[in-house]
């Protein structure tokens, strides 16, 4: 294998990775704040996915001009399902909210199903067999535009985090909740809003990935899946962590693709996950918080 | 009398805090001895290292002259010493007897020997007519009292009670300082206890261990440890806190 | 009291002549039940199954499971492996296929637990490695990777009793997968009555507690994992020979290790008859579901040509999150309760 076989695969899973890591952003927002780990990741991404498709296919608007209505119709799925049902369960038993969360994942790919068939659908943008050079390293229109995109999101969202008082406060609530409610902050309302910031993460990540590969319901769980590996080796509740782990997998899955099979590339995210929760559980880069 | 249970230069600390150093005494067989001392002075992780939910970073825990130091706690709850939990921790979704039985299955051979027993230890411990209810239930004195019923049900050596008696009225207190000398006399039960209920120290321990900031700063019998000057500015400087 | 009474001592008179009554309908079952009818009662004995085994991690000893089609998927194919390559009768070959279960369990529950992973941390590694096994077994040509892997049946073998080869009519395998469900009831109730049964709960309401009593917290935990894989896994050798066929995209598939939640949750976590309970809920009513559906249809009320492949996973979700809402401890205590089925003083 040459030099720029390998760097092609890199480049590529780099920025595919780019995207997981934006869809990561989501879980770990969501499980650093309100401390539940969302089961129905990936169905919510997967909404977003067919969001943009539909509004490709009525609008014949591009994906990437998707992103923030897919963004913000999923932020407001997210809110109201944290303020009507999540926040209903949170004085169960850990395992009771993960199987509720499982449930509501099941509910969504099942609604899907109903709604748009089993069948993968995707859309066809004019730019989508373009290409640039660099020496040999040939870069797609689509993945850098998706890769270009998912910087822009998370970038805005790491800054909301760190320079609005909403953020501030936010964070403050992860925190310290007592600490939260002491000082008077509405922990409800923003634990809803996190849930909402979170969804939003994973309708534009929908959005964007549409551009990269075709959708149907049945992706979702994979998706699930995968920002799980992604969180648990980046550290759960870890925003950078979430990233970095991103790319991390990325990469690795086109290294795997290119070494193995490409169908075996997720049983090497599997191994990896299964590696990391064993030798350390908190994840590469997240601190111990159990 | 030999020393049944020998604490020699523990030190433990949690990162960088000095939580204990270099602890050294010893409980006295069949004895009564209380473990005193202000909030944080690590009377729990002492009870803790004794128990072996720690691991101490230096020093031994000997009983009757055995090397228990590192031991898992199940091992040394086999060894033959039964505690409680200064924040109780009941097995919520099962019955008081049930709680009291798993605790008897260790010596009992089978599990209707093993909630025979847990019966009895119910009336020594005036739960038997709360045995059916489920421990969620109880109220907080009651769920101290089942902390104590569940670690006498082990069949114990060396008893070691965490603050059993916060929340008692006096009157429970006296019952309960009662209950417990009347198990030391009748089986020889030795007992560790930390408490600050004055009453019922005073009242139960022959033998008084007072910790400071995570040292031994003085022991001894009640009447002399309740003289002690260095006794006393601890209790007192802690108050102007 | 009768032996049978004091076996079922919990059950009030009420619940046990209602048990009976019940029992005796589904014995009978094949007498005046169509086809139809026999293959929802087989799924749903095969569920209830199923979900008793992860009933068992979870609801006796709080080890959350999300990986369960991995151990019945495990047991399917070894089973199956070892009748079409070597000619293994599955009566021998289900002791391999427990065997291969119980032992993909312990390395699991061994790696978890050795690295003290609770909790949703563990229900993930119970994913992992059912997915990872998923993905292996799609690459394995000898097990016909995603083309499936097929058991030989001619129609000869749709008649009769034959159990050593697990071939026969459709009552065989009904009377066969209710032997092993109520089995399963049975075992967990003595279990639950053991040593064993108080140590897990002990271990489910607080691990600490439970190890200053002197329960070896890991061993208890690897006991529930064991006992609960080979359960597990023979419910898979049973589907390899009801089905003959397999795909890993099916019998791994995470949907199957969800829908072997939703049962136990409907009746009630924890519960001894909770996972049969709602397993008797949902299926029935997910098949009532497709039923009304295709009537409708037929009526011409609804398009024909319209699909609702999804809708009775999203009406059986749909009823999951409404208990998880409003009676998370399941079902099957409020019908208790309601009903007296239960002795006031024993828990269902």
């Amino acid at each position: 294998m040459d030099f720029w076989t390998l760097a092609n695969a890199v480049a590529s899973g780099l920025l595919i990775g780019l995207v997981y890591g934006l869809s990561a952003l989501g879980l770990s927002v969501i499980f650093g704040v309100i401390r539940i780990v969302n089961f129905a990741h990936g169905e919510i991404m997967v909404m977003g996915m067919f969001f943009a498709l539909l509004m490709f296919r009525w609008l014949g608007l591009d994906p990437l001009l998707s992103v923030p209505l897919a963004a913000a119709l999923m932020f407001g799925f997210g809110y109201v399902l944290q303020l009507v049902v999540v926040s209903r369960v949170s004085h169960l038993p850990e395992h009771m909210q993960f199987l509720l969360l499982a449930a509501i994942a099941i509910m969504i790919v099942s609604a899907l199903l109903l709604v748009f068939g089993p069948d993968a659908q995707g859309v066809d943008v004019d730019y989508a067999w373009n290409s640039f050079a660099v020496g040999e390293l040939i870069i797609d229109y689509p993945k850098m535009f998706a890769a270009i995109a998912a910087v822009i999101v998370a970038s805005l969202l790491l800054a909301f985090f760190k320079y609005t008082s909403t953020g501030k406060a936010i964070r403050a609530c992860a925190d310290n909740r007592m600490g939260a409610q002491v000082v008077g902050l509405n922990v409800s309302r923003l634990y809803a809003l996190t849930f909402g910031i979170g969804a939003a993460c994973l309708g534009a990540a929908g959005a964007i990935i549409l551009l990269l590969f075709e959708v149907h319901p049945y992706l979702a769980p994979g998706y699930t899946l995968l920002a799980f590996v992604i969180v648990i080796i980046g550290g759960l509740g870890s925003l950078f962590g979430a990233l970095v782990g991103g790319i991390l997998i990325g990469v690795s899955e086109a290294m795997a693709a290119l070494l193995f099979q490409p169908s075996m590339k997720s049983a090497f995210s599997f191994g990896l996950l299964i590696l990391v929760l064993l030798l350390r559980p908190q994840g590469l880069l997240g601190k111990a918080v159990r | 009398m030999a020393a049944l249970l020998r604490v020699e230069g523990v030190s433990k600390s949690f990162r960088g805090l000095l939580a204990l150093n270099d602890v050294s005494f010893d409980v006295a067989e069949r004895g009564i001895a209380a473990l005193i001392g202000p909030n944080g002075a690590g009377k729990t992780t002492l009870f803790n290292v004794i128990a072996g939910v720690f691991q101490p970073d230096s020093g031994s825990v000997q009983l009757s002259g055995a090397e228990i130091t590192g031991r898992r706690p199940d091992e040394i709850c086999h060894a033959g010493i039964g505690r409680t939990f200064q924040i109780v921790k009941p097995f919520a979704q099962m019955t008081v007897l049930e709680n009291v039985t798993v605790a008897a299955l260790h010596s009992a051979g089978a599990v209707a020997a093993a909630r025979a027993a847990a019966r009895g230890f119910l009336e020594m411990l005036e739960l038997d007519t709360k045995a059916a209810q489920h421990a969620a239930n109880l109220t907080l004195p009651d769920r101290k009292r089942l902390e104590v019923a569940r670690a006498l049900a082990t069949g114990p050596r060396l008893l070691l009670l965490d603050e059993v008696m916060a929340g008692l009225r006096p009157s429970e207190t006296d019952r309960m300082v009662a209950t417990l000398r009347g198990l030391r006399d009748e089986t020889g039960l030795t007992i560790l206890l930390i408490e600050h209920v004055m009453r019922a120290v005073m009242a139960l321990s022959e033998h008084i261990t007072v910790l400071h900031h995570g040292e031994k700063i003085s022991e001894g019998a009640p009447e002399r440890i309740v003289r002690d000057p260095a006794v006393l500015e601890c209790y007192l400087g802690d108050q102007d806190r | 009291m009768s032996p049978l009474g004091r076996y079922f001592h919990p059950l009030s008179p009420a619940g046990l002549w209602l048990g009976a009554a019940f029992l005796a309908v589904l014995l009978l079952l094949p007498v005046w039940g169509g086809s139809y009818v026999m293959t929802v009662a087989t799924t749903v004995f095969y569920l209830a199954l199923i979900g008793q085994s992860w009933n068992l991690m979870l609801g006796f000893a709080g080890l959350l499971s999300i990986g369960h089609a991995l151990f019945v998927g495990i047991g399917a194919y070894t089973a199956a492996y070892l009748f079409a390559a070597v000619g293994l009768p599955p009566i021998v070959g289900v002791l391999p296929a427990i065997a291969l279960a119980v032992l993909m369990g312990v390395l699991i529950g061994y790696l978890g637990f050795r690295f003290a992973i609770g909790g949703v941390y563990f229900a993930l590694l119970t994913i992992a490695f059912a997915e990872f096994v998923r993905i292996i077994v799609d690459h394995v040509s000898w097990l016909g990777a995603t083309e499936g892997f097929f058991l030989k049946v001619s129609s000869a073998d749709r008649h009769g009793i034959d159990l050593v080869n697990l071939r026969g009519a459709p009552e065989m395998y009904y009377y066969l997968i209710m032997a092993l469900a109520l089995g399963a009831l049975v075992l967990c109730r003595f279990l639950l009555r053991s040593r064993l049964g108080y140590y897990w709960q002990a271990i489910r309401d607080d691990a600490e507690a439970a190890e200053a009593l002197g329960v070896n917290v890991l061993r208890y935990k690897m006991y529930a994992v064991i006992i609960s894989s080979g359960m597990a896994g023979v419910a898979g050798v049973f589907y390899a020979f009801y089905q003959n066929s397999l795909f890993p995209e099916i019998v791994f598939n995470i949907e199957r290790s969800i829908e072997a939640t939703l049962g136990s949750i409907v009746g009630g976590v924890g519960t001894l008859f909770g996972p049969i309970f709602g397993t008797f809920i949902l299926t029935p009513l997910g098949e009532i579901v497709t039923e009304a559906i295709d009537l409708l249809k037929h009526w011409g009320v609804i398009d024909p040509q319209i699909k609702l492949d999804g809708l009775k996973l999203l009406i059986w979700s749909f009823i999951v999150v409404l208990i998880v809402l409003f009676k998370p401890k399941g079902l099957w205590p409020w019908v208790c309760s309601r009903l007296r089925l239960t002795r006031p003083e024993a828990e269902g």
